[in-house]
């Protein structure tokens, strides 16, 4: 067994979930090229579109496997962290937009 | 030519640099226009280091001009017609002999480009780019080719050859006015002065992962060992010029141009081994990019 949760090797298995339920992993790898293909939106863009969600999913091996298929398309280190900063961005958001709730609750709550 | 060049660049596999001596001999040249003239052979592909610096690159193309090649390619680094007043002329020079330029540039930025060529080398290729469409090459209507060459810098494979070719010519066309023809993405071989860098960066195993990983099959049939020999500076024969310097002579009894027989080397295997993987990965890669 490995000794820590997360094995970047493990990254090169993914395609191996088919073989437990094969329709399943099938339907999920056609979905998932699919959706990353050139279409209204261009290759290059859900690239960065994926690196943000992987930051703020907090996913290893998406972040690994965005940031290297990024470099495959040019796209610059400088590209690269805006969009995790727009990840960011929204993800902070959703956590200060509660804040809004909490000053409701506190005036309700106070004379 | 040899392997004399003005850059150094990280990812270079024949290690050229201007340290560098071997150059090919006149009398080498001399045996190569001998194979023309006898076999017919209609494309010549120069390569270096910078084949521009060979003191008889200019004979050599005149010559080999007269004994009927028809395809000129010369693989120029750019800088070098910008490096000294001798080779201002380069872009008439290849106007002259209608010469296919085939160009590296890593990246449509500075920073990239740099960080594998060498200090100042975006801004010389720029220049010399410029200079190169002042004359007519790469212009969209224009005969006189010029191509790029796209090698990815660090430990990935190249990308989509379409889609990249889109984001270079949008950016250099709006950033510095400049046209080109065509993109070749070409992918790094797991050989010299690339292959240190895998091996220093704990990079080897996963690289060649990929590669093994992206192996494909229809990309073998138009891998350039199949349809071009590589000459080396001191005459001899190899089936590409990553064996070349790997030292990986053809598997013939002919293994110098000296002693040329089309018909004894075309029956011959390919010499392959692990590096092969890097031209049969995805799309392909050759020198004239991807081939499947």
């Amino acid at each position: 067994m490995a000794n820590s949760y997360y094995d970047p090797a493990d990254l090169r298995k993914f395609g191996n979930i088919t073989e437990w339920s094969e329709e399943l992993g099938n339907k999920f790898f056609d979905y998932y090229g699919k959706v990353f293909e050139e279409g209204a939106l261009s290759a290059r863009e859900k690239s960065l579109i994926a690196l943000a969600v992987a930051h703020v999913v907090k996913c290893p091996y998406c972040i690994d496997a965005y940031t290297k298929d990024g470099l495959q398309r040019g796209i610059t280190k400088e590209e690269m962290m805006e969009a995790v900063h727009a990840g960011a961005a929204i993800e902070s958001g959703a956590t200060l937009v509660h804040g809004v709730q909490m000053m409701n609750k506190y005036n309700k709550l106070s004379m | 030519m040899g392997y004399m060049c003005n850059q150094v660049c990280e990812h270079c596999h024949v290690d050229a640099g201007p340290d560098r001596k071997e150059i090919m001999t006149r009398e080498t040249m001399e045996q190569c226009l001998e194979v023309i003239r006898n076999t017919g052979a209609h494309t010549l592909d120069l390569t270096g280091g910078a084949p521009e610096m060979n003191p008889n690159f200019r004979w050599f193309v005149e010559e080999a001009s007269k004994a009927g090649i028809q395809d000129f390619i010369v693989r120029s680094n750019l800088t070098i017609i910008r490096a000294n007043k001798k080779y201002h002329d380069l872009p008439e020079f290849f106007k002259k002999h209608n010469v296919h330029v085939v160009s590296s540039m890593p990246h449509y930025t500075r920073g990239k480009t740099d960080k594998q060529r060498g200090d100042g080398v975006f801004d010389k290729s720029i220049e010399a780019l410029q200079q190169l469409n002042a004359v007519g090459y790469g212009m969209p209507d224009s005969d006189l080719r010029l191509d790029l060459v796209y090698n990815p810098s660090g430990a990935f494979l190249p990308s989509d050859q379409a889609a990249m070719e889109r984001d270079f010519k949008k950016a250099l066309k709006e950033d510095f006015n400049i046209e080109f023809h065509n993109l070749f993405a070409i992918t790094n071989l797991p050989i010299s002065r690339f292959l240190d860098y895998l091996i220093a960066s704990d990079n080897y195993e996963d690289y060649m992962y990929s590669l093994v990983e992206a192996y494909n099959p229809a990309a073998v049939e138009n891998v350039m060992c199949t349809n071009t020999i590589s000459v080396s500076w001191d005459g001899w024969l190899y089936d590409c010029d990553f064996n070349q310097m790997l030292g990986l002579k053809v598997a013939s009894k002919v293994k110098h141009i000296k002693d040329y027989n089309e018909e004894v080397l075309n029956d011959r295997n390919i010499v392959i081994s692990q590096h092969c993987y890097g031209c049969t990965a995805g799309a392909g890669s050759s020198c004239q990019g991807t081939v499947a």
